[in-house]
């Protein structure tokens, strides 16, 4: 299975660190693989690093894929987090 | 600026750097070095030598971890909020671009764990150099320091964080992390210095709490030092000597002396009213920027808190603050000193460290930029948070609130708006906060100077930043080497801009204070008592300082020497005036070391008036 969906960041300071580790621990528990694009870069979601690279300030909009058999559990509670601006 | 003297074949060598924990200390060196870890770089012959070295990086990546764990454990409460970067660092050990990437060149490239381990840094590196916002670029500093431990593993070393001296010596480091000094056996340490760093870093702050000397800011100074080298620190001036000869450890052996008995006799000072000869007391506060500081001020003898800067929170990194997170710090701060006052200044800050966008635009004159009020009235909801952290903190304690960079009445008016709005939010929360809390504002603009009558009307009390307030003044970037001769606190100007902000205050009925660093230099300070201010607002170490000035003054006499003071025309005439008015108070048998550090700030000022 595989779900597709353009998230927005929506939190101040843009995805920054603390940001990052919250999508990388919660993509985690899932066994789907995640992954971000941005400007068609696209890079995996389990990685802290390349999160960063993608450099993504506030306003950005990302596209979210993720591939596995609870992809769309795993897609339902990145959308929460977007929402709910990573708990900030 | 570096001396070079020949001892015996033995050099003295001179450094200078920033001051930030007063105080003398003679000892040895030790290194802490976190950095200089030998790398080879070797082909593996074999397969089975292949993987047997993917086996050795990824053990010593395990050890990497326990060590963080367990470092984190360890962190005492008051440095707990560190522990993210900690966790960041597990996260980054697990990263593919650091894990995988690392593995993969040992089993595909042949080479050895640290080869590819480097390799992977420098990709990685590489990849971070691009990035335009510089907090994020940046964060390649944490790569770098899980790299460097995990290459210490790899290398069979000890781990160095862990600490422990037969001897108390000086330690010598780059830079000391959170995790470095909650390992460090504290108390064998007499002092720090370090390559870099500035005022806030974290050695100055640990070394501000265990009163012990610290300089930083010292750029080469652990390529210069060996372990078991002789140093001579002074964390009063920012000298540091490597391998002093004779005649300049018994010099300083001497200056050590005369500093503890001048520390001693000041603490025995701290406790006694700040009273002058003619019995006029002066209300003397301190300027501080964390928690951890308001035990050592009052002990200095601060009777309030005059300008708690908010700004760390916010530097920190990684995220905005959230509400709680104020509200605890500034609800300790209130708590502790209660009854005595806190004065809380809002945000100062330049818009660039929380929007990328202006960040980028790169403000051409951040001085005279989007800052301080600026920034809070344009990003209302970031301001309000911080407004209703202190009201919630108002009360707990004696919490006032102030704002920087007021301009004119417009950023009253407005600022007002936004704190009726966040006050009636709390009521409808029902939560708890001192309707009456007092507002004020710095003094700081030459605009608001000109128009302090119409500001007073407004606020309950004015606070002069004259450091601000000098540089706007006298259009001077004190940064600037070129012109920095001619930042000029005794400038006639700036005195009679505080002349006519104190009468407008008077006129108003509103107190006036100051708590740029005029107010912890005798010399200037004996100026603006001279001028009427009651209420000073410092460093805490300065304060000892100045209450043994007040101590040894007549107000009355203050305020006719000031009379013909603010005759003088040029900053070199006051200054001469002032200067000669304090060594006459030291030949009277006040305290010999009343301007020792007056003459020692003054520099630039001081060449010039001779």
């Amino acid at each position: 299975m595989e779900v597709v969906r353009n998230l927005r960041i929506q939190n101040d300071l843009g995805l920054h660190a603390r940001c990052a580790a919250r999508i990388v621990a919660l993509a985690g528990q899932f066994r789907s693989k995640l992954y971000f694009k941005k400007d068609e870069h696209e890079v995996e979601g389990s990685s802290i690093l390349s999160l960063l690279t993608l450099a993504c300030p506030k306003g950005t909009e990302v596209q979210l894929r993720a591939v596995g058999e609870d992809a769309d559990l795993l897609m339902e509670a990145m959308t929460r987090l977007f929402e709910q601006r990573f708990g900030e | 600026m570096n001396e070079v003297t020949e001892k015996q074949g033995e050099i003295t060598t001179r450094l200078k750097g920033i001051a930030v924990s007063p105080g003398i200390i003679i000892g040895k060196a030790r290194l802490v070095d976190r950095s200089r870890v030998k790398i080879l770089y070797q082909y593996l012959i074999s397969e089975e030598s292949v993987s047997k070295e993917a086996e050795r990086f990824k053990r010593a990546l395990e050890a990497a971890k326990e060590q963080i764990i367990a470092y984190k454990n360890r962190m005492p409460d008051q440095i707990k909020q560190h522990s993210f970067i900690l966790d960041t660092h597990l996260m980054i050990m697990e990263d593919t671009m650091f894990l995988n990437a690392t593995i993969d060149a040992i089993l595909n490239e042949k080479i050895n764990a640290e080869w590819a381990l480097m390799k992977s840094v420098q990709h990685i590196r590489q990849l971070f150099s691009q990035i335009d916002d510089e907090y994020l670029r940046e964060r390649v500093a944490d790569v770098e320091q899980v790299a460097e431990r995990i290459l210490r593993n790899l290398a069979g070393r000890k781990d160095e964080n862990t600490l422990h001296f037969s001897d108390r010596v000086i330690i010598v480091a780059h830079e000391l992390s959170p995790a470095d000094t909650s390992a460090i056996d504290i108390g064998k340490v007499m002092g720090f210095i370090t390559d870099v760093g500035g005022r806030t870093s974290h050695a100055a702050i640990i070394a501000q709490s265990l009163k012990i000397p610290a300089v930083v800011g010292l750029e080469t100074v652990t390529n210069r030092v060996q372990d078991g080298n002789l140093l001579i620190v002074d964390g009063t001036s920012g000298e540091v000597f490597i391998n002093p000869e004779d005649d300049l450890i018994i010099q300083y052996q001497e200056k050590q002396l005369q500093h503890e008995l001048y520390e001693s006799r000041i603490i025995r000072l701290s406790h006694l009213p700040a009273e002058s000869l003619d019995g006029q007391l002066i209300e003397l506060r301190a300027n501080i920027e964390f928690l951890e500081e308001v035990t050592a001020a009052k002990d200095l003898g601060a009777e309030g808190i005059g300008l708690y800067r908010t700004e760390y929170h916010y530097l920190r990194g990684l995220a905005l603050p959230t509400e709680n997170e104020l509200f605890e710090d500034y609800r300790q701060v209130a708590e502790i000193l209660s009854p005595a006052p806190v004065v809380i200044r809002t945000l100062d800050l330049g818009g660039d460290r929380f929007s990328p966008d202006l960040a980028h635009a790169k403000q051409a004159n951040p001085a005279l930029g989007l800052r301080a009020i600026r920034f809070c009235l344009k990003e209302p909801e970031v301001f309000k948070t911080q407004l209703r952290a202190i009201l919630r903190a108002s009360a707990f304690g004696n919490v006032q609130m102030m704002f920087p960079m007021i301009s004119g009445l417009t950023e009253i008016l407005d600022t007002k708006e936004i704190l009726a709005e966040v006050m009636a939010d709390l009521d409808r929360a029902g939560m708890a906060y001192n309707r009456n809390i007092e507002t004020g504002v710095m003094i700081e603009v030459p605009s608001a100077v000109a128009v302090a009558d119409i500001l007073a009307k407004h606020v309950d009390f004015f606070s002069i930043g004259t450091n601000d307030l000098i540089q706007y003044a006298l259009a001077i970037d004190r940064i600037n080497e070129h012109v920095a001769f001619m930042y000029q606190p005794f400038h006639p100007a700036i005195l009679r801009m505080i002349r006519q902000v104190i009468k407008a205050a008077k006129d108003a009925g509103i107190r006036v204070s100051v708590c740029g660093e005029m107010a912890g230099d005798p010399l200037s300070a004996f100026i603006l008592l001279g001028l009427g201010i009651t209420n000073l607002s410092m460093a805490p170490w300065s304060i000892p300082m100045v209450k043994n000035l007040i101590r040894s003054i007549s107000m009355k006499e203050a305020r006719t020497d000031v009379r013909r003071i603010m005759q003088l025309d040029t900053a070199t005439k006051v200054r001469n005036f002032a200067y000669a008015k304090i060594e006459s108070l030291n030949q009277d048998g006040g305290e010999k070391d009343l301007s020792v550090r007056s003459r020692r700030e003054n520099r630039p000022l001081a060449r010039k008036g001779r």
